[in-house]
């Protein structure tokens, strides 16, 4: 049966009706409009989809919308909305951390994770983040440049 | 002789317009997929008529628009796209100032372009390409002779370019998937476990409970597509098809299938590249036999296809390689006019190839034309994307040699096994439909030097006397096509290992023996370079191997040398890359390709290979196709050698083959036993470690 289920979203509370066992991503892409979660394998295996659910990492292609009920939810979207963007978007587009780009905004909330937990991770630390993420087109290591970069800024006092 | 595309397209009114918003609008044909093109072509197109990039809105694969430049493969994109955006904008720019000079009664020589204002000196002449957009006759052919610029005046050209797509992406869109017409309709499609299965039974009853909200069940033959407002319910209901679904199918496929091997034994089409020796021969002979299997794309995203069909007009949205191609196929499949079918391109992730967007593109023409009004999205799910897109051939490759007796080749003979490569006659699910024949096998091209198994087959050195034997089968057991450099990978990969065998027989440094194999000067500049950015001479003890290819003989150099640690297992350590692609248009693009071309080649040469069962491609998840990891990618150092003299040549696949050369041969300095066929898991390892 279709579910009022309210929680929220990048600070803003939301409420949405779904089946219970519609997928987070699905919520977020057709009904909320946000489409920064990508679907690439419906499993939890590449990290395209990720997002934070009160502020652990999780899989949205893999989650049931009932499971989100009360949760606090971010998107990739609030490092971009933000005033002024998180420091990890100016770094990924120095380093052009990218080529097709769309395992980008999965690893991104990873990042601004393991930066939150960690402002001094090492680049095998930063690796050792990211390897639940697959990256297909070989953008790697500009991507491990461009934490690295962004993390270096988020030590200097504003 | 003009570029092809601008043979087919000789109207620069198609290419270049002057919109109102004082942009510079530019139609090309060829597609963006993360390799940069948009940007490449961008900054040509800046530079040629003196804009700033900022100023142009680029619109690329719209068959109402862009003109028609077939498909985006072999990295020929910047050669053939290249060439033509940078004649038609130079001709453009004649022709606004010979304009502006028969206005203001000056000679055009006395005229120059800044950010699209016509100057005379420093003066502006308060004329721009806006103001005499309306006068400037774009419709007459563009002509072979317009004055382009000179390289070494040039501003936007060879200067690293950020990438134009790129901040969208990062805020969350720029995708295929993010597109949400009104009034969608969301479908997945079940798919035939192969083309000769038949559906005997369907209970929709079951998918319908299932589906737990609104679905509609379209059946035709052994097509089955589930439709839904709900993504979700989609989603359910084709899980729940695939689980009652009862179909006769029979194709069995055996184990022995999956691997390069069985390849030999089959049937075969052959043709002959070249002189290869044959006959017993009286000198020293060196022989090996390397192998690579069947390799996915695995695009990280699933394939997307949207389609509408309204008043008689079908549009299709797809992240094609071809537009026209695709639009034409759609249409033949259809039974509809050419004109009535307009395909828009919109971006996906990375195909590396011919993967399932043209199928899913067509999975959603064939519901929309069943079910007019509504936009109709196909989301592949990822087991439909590894199960069925086309994969890329396994390929065996058998190289010999003749010695003389500095131990130098006086003969080089490769014979080649494989399925083909680029083969785009078949839409998945045209077998589905009533009245399909059983499995019609599409037809590779006939042209056997395009058919791909032979791309870098003959070498890349000085040798007297080549030639290859290319044995093309065409049954294989399951679907291939094109994937990144097709056959290259392979050949160099085979190669070069082979090259490092004849050093050791010669008890030669492998670099100091592919130098004296090379007399090409650009072969040596990168061969020395990248030996000396990786400390080549001074390597002591460290396992590191080199590989070096000019990408179909004709195009760009590439040498890569890659270190390993090798016991059970292979660790890439560090890899150096050093390039020559003539004239660079993006040097940081052409880095970032470059880059990703080595480490998809470390992924295909450690971990990748596509697993049969009896029913077909067994490998559907991640978990199952394992690829290289974030903690498992070696620091990839690239050094581009500049040739601003040289024609730009395509890199997005030139840089694997060598990668796969070099990390082989380090992989056999670490072990001290080669392992000549792919992927270096650990089961090939003991077995290479076991056998020596």
């Amino acid at each position: 049966m279709p579910t009022s289920i309210a929680f929220s979203v990048n600070g803003r509370p939301v409420e949405v009706t779904a089946e219970p066992e519609d997928t987070l991503l699905d919520v977020l892409r057709n009904q909320l409009g946000l489409t920064g979660a990508r679907f690439g394998c419906g499993a939890g295996q590449c990290g395209a989809c990720a997002v934070l659910v009160d502020g652990e990492l999780k899989a949205a292609c893999h989650m049931e919308i009932a499971a989100v009920a009360g949760a606090k939810v971010t998107t990739v979207e609030a490092l971009s909305a933000s005033n002024p963007p998180h420091p990890l978007i100016q770094a990924f587009l120095e380093k052009q951390a990218g080529q097709c780009g769309f395992c980008l905004n999965g690893i991104l909330v990873s990042a601004s994770l393991l930066l939150e937990r960690n402002r001094h991770p090492s680049r095998a630390e930063i690796a050792r983040a990211l390897d639940w993420h697959l990256c297909r087109c070989g953008a790697h290591n500009r991507i491990l440049d461009a934490i690295e970069l962004a993390a270096t800024r988020m030590k200097e006092p504003a | 002789m003009l570029p092809p595309s601008l043979e087919k397209t000789p109207t620069p009114a198609r290419w270049v317009s002057f919109r109102p918003d004082r942009k510079v609008g530019l139609n090309v044909g060829k597609v963006e997929f993360g390799q940069g093109i948009a940007t490449a072509l961008t900054q040509i197109a800046a530079e040629e008529l003196d804009v700033m990039p900022e100023q142009i809105a680029i619109t690329f694969g719209d068959t109402e628009r862009a003109p028609d430049e077939g498909l985006t493969v072999g990295s020929m994109s910047i050669e053939i796209s290249g060439a033509s955006v940078r004649l038609v904008c130079a001709d453009v720019r004649r022709r606004f100032l010979d304009v502006a000079a028969e206005r203001l009664s000056c000679r055009r020589e006395d005229l120059a372009v800044d950010e699209g204002v016509i100057r005379r000196g420093r003066q502006s002449t308060g004329v721009d390409y806006w103001t005499l957009a309306d006068v400037v006759d774009l419709d007459a052919p563009v002509a072979e002779d317009a004055p382009r610029k000179d390289p070494t005046a040039y501003r936007v050209v060879g200067k690293s370019a950020p990438r134009i797509d790129l901040p969208g992406k990062l805020a969350g869109g720029g995708f295929i998937t993010d597109l949400r017409p009104e009034g969608l309709l969301h479908a997945r499609v079940l798919r035939q476990p192969s083309p000769q299965a038949r559906l005997q039974r369907l209970d929709e009853a079951a998918i319908r409970s299932a589906a737990h909200g609104e679905v509609e069940i379209l059946r035709e033959g052994d097509f089955v597509a589930a439709l839904a407002p709900s993504e979700s319910a989609a989603e359910r209901a084709v899980a729940a098809a695939e689980s009652v679904a009862v179909w006769d199918d029979p194709r069995r496929l055996t184990p022995e299938q999956q691997e390069a091997a069985w390849l030999r034994g089959q049937p075969a089409e052959d043709n002959v590249v070249g002189e290869p020796q044959t006959g017993p021969s009286g000198n020293r002979l060196h022989r090996a036999t390397y192998s690579k299997p069947y390799l996915s794309h695995a695009s990280m995203g699933p394939s997307v296809g949207l389609a509408q069909y309204v008043d008689g007009r079908l549009t299709v949205w797809s992240h094609t390689q071809g537009p026209y191609p695709l639009r034409d196929r759609i249409a033949r499949a259809a039974g509809l006019p050419p004109e009535q079918v307009t395909l828009r391109h919109a971006q996906g992730s990375g195909c590396y190839g011919h993967n399932g967007a043209d199928d899913a593109a067509f999975d959603a023409a064939l519901i929309a034309l069943r079910r007019p009004g509504p936009p109709i999205r196909v989301q592949w799910r990822r087991e439909d994307e590894f199960g069925f897109e086309p994969v890329g051939s396994a390929m065996v490759v058998e190289l010999a040699a003749e010695l003389d007796e500095a131990g130098r080749p006086t003969s080089w003979t490769g014979e080649i096994w494989s399925g083909p490569h680029g083969n785009r006659s078949r839409l998945l699910a045209e077998t589905a439909l009533p009245g399909a024949k059983d499995a019609p096998q599409a037809r590779p091209p006939s042209n056997r030097m395009f058919s791909g198994a032979v791309r870098n087959a003959p070498p890349s050195y000085d040798i007297p006397r080549w030639g290859v034997i290319d044995h093309l089968i065409r049954e294989t057991p399951i679907y291939c096509s094109s994937v990144r450099t097709l056959g290259a990978l392979q050949n160099v990969f085979a190669a070069e290992s082979f090259v490092d065998e004849l050093a050791a027989l010669a008890s030669e440094d492998p670099l100091a023996y592919r130098l004296s194999l090379t007399s090409d000067p650009r072969a040596r500049a990168v061969l020395e370079a990248a030996a000396e950015v990786a400390g080549w001479s001074r390597r002591g003890g460290r396992a590191l191997g080199i590989g070096y290819a000019r990408y179909k003989n004709s195009g760009a150099y590439v040498a890569v040398i890659a270190e390993v640690e090798a016991a059970e297992t292979v660790r890439l350590k560090h890899i150096w890359c050093a390039s020559d692609i003539g004239l660079v248009i993006n040097p940081d693009g052409a880095k970032n390709q470059i880059e990703g071309g080595i480490l998809m080649a470390a992924s295909w040469c450690l971990k990748e290979q596509v697993r049969l069962d009896e029913r077909g491609i067994a490998s559907r998840t991640f978990g199952d196709y394992p690829m290289l990891r974030f903690s498992e990618v070696p620091p990839v150092e690239v050094r581009l050698i500049e040739t601003p003299d040289a024609p730009s040549v395509g890199i997005g696949e030139a840089s694997s083959g060598p990668a796969a050369g070099a990390i082989g041969n380090a992989v056999a300095s670490a072990l001290g036993v080669r392992v000549r066929d792919l992927p270096f898991t650990r089961e090939r390892l003991a077995a290479a470690i076991l056998a020596a």
